[in-house]
């Protein structure tokens, strides 16, 4: 096994995105655990960690890498692992920069548990303001939050620290 | 190793009917927000219950449909408490927030301690999807309890008719945390020694998971075997 036939897998998957947050690829996200392929490098098993429990984007997400692979591979085994469990630390720093760009604002700071106080955005990804205030703790998907800028008054999701 | 049946059961099937009955609040709720913020609490406790009954169906030689929509209201093992109707907003409230301490206690646990790792990879994520609930929960019993002489009267009436129902939900550590919960929300926790129901687990409920369990298994009753 080498890097660069290794680099293959990761590449195709650099190209799958995320179905809710379409300006995120899987590896943005964080969720790709390992590429392996077989040394005749017909064959490649991902290893995957979901998001959420109940995420049902989960589900999307494992067939869309499963086809993006088999334009590549004779066999493609496409594997969850659930411990440890994903955190948004994960999130690659190009997968913040574009959700900030999608107007999406990335979550501050690390995942420290209990998690009970894990505080908002930094910023509006709109104006950029750090006046912001919190509407509504669970938003259109499980990893959203509603928050509203007090200078421009747009309100905006945010993507939780989990 | 744990049991899987005799103790991954309830956990596995409160989150599973409590999930069923926060649905039902799905375009009824007060708001849009409470609408949004039920539904993905609701996905988080199905998603949770699945991955529990996953392991209970491995271990058993069935699948976790099968253990959702084919068994009868005794083979149930969830807490008296997550079955109980959703009566008004407080009371739903109120039950979130006593059932999410118990879970946030069940799960640290399991995530310490549970050699499975299927187990411990549900419970570590649950326990941040958990910090979620909470926090939503306890901020509303703060805000009705503390709040308007009519939201308080619903918030002490729901405290009152839910607390026969703790029986398999609480310990020291519960009623300390309930307690600093409801003295946050400038209410009275009654005693800790009260009479208290506890028969779910020997698979005796109340009237209502019957009614719960027609409806969601209903679909895959009239199409067993059927898949998406």
């Amino acid at each position: 096994m080498t890097r660069t036939t290794e680099a293959r897998g990761w590449a195709l998957l650099e190209a799958v995105p995320d179905p809710e947050i379409p300006v995120l690829s899987v590896v943005d996200l964080g969720i790709v655990r390992a590429v392996e392929e077989s040394d005749d490098g017909r064959s490649v098993q991902v290893t995957l960690t979901p998001t959420y429990s109940g995420c049902p984007a989960t589900e999307v997400i494992m067939r869309d890498v499963r086809t993006a692979l088999q334009a590549s591979y004779d066999t493609v085994d496409v594997r969850t692992q659930l411990s440890p469990a994903w955190t948004t630390d994960w999130l690659s720093d190009k997968g913040r920069e574009r959700l900030h760009g999608f107007g999406i604002a990335p979550p501050s700071g690390r995942t420290t548990l209990p998690l009970i106080d894990a505080g908002g955005p930094a910023s509006c990804p709109r104006c950029g303001s750090s006046k912001v205030e919190e509407l509504a703790g669970f938003g259109s998907t499980p990893c959203k939050a509603l928050w509203r800028c007090t200078t421009c008054r747009e309100p905006f999701d945010y993507m939780k620290v989990h | 190793m744990v049991s899987a049946t005799s103790e991954l059961l309830p956990l596995a099937d409160g989150c599973l009917i409590l999930s069923h009955r926060l649905s039902e609040w799905m375009s009824n709720a007060p708001t849009m927000e409470e609408d949004i913020a039920l539904g993905n609490i609701a996905l988080d406790l199905l998603g949770q219950a699945r991955g529990l009954l996953q392991v209970i169906g491995d271990e058993t030689g069935v699948t976790e449909d099968e253990l959702a929509y084919f068994r009868e209201p005794q083979e149930f093992r969830n807490p008296l408490i997550c079955e109980l109707p959703n009566g008004d907003f407080a009371f739903t409230m109120a039950r979130q927030l006593f059932v999410d301490i118990w879970l946030a206690h069940v799960w640290s646990e399991l995530a310490a301690t549970a050699s499975d790792e299927q187990v411990r990879g549900v419970a570590e994520k649950a326990i941040k999807e958990n910090a979620y609930h909470r926090r939503h929960s306890s901020s509303w019993v703060v805000r009705l309890g503390d709040g308007t002489d009519e939201s308080r009267r619903r918030m002490e009436t729901a405290t009152e008719a839910l607390w026969p129902y703790r029986g398999e939900i609480a310990d020291d550590r519960w009623y300390d945390a309930v307690d600093a919960a409801l003295t946050e929300a400038t209410l009275t926790m009654p005693p800790r020694d009260a009479w208290t129901q506890r028969s779910s687990l020997d698979g005796w409920h109340t009237e209502h998971l019957g009614y719960l369990l027609a409806e969601m298994q209903s679909l895959a009753r009239a199409h067993p075997g059927a898949t998406w």
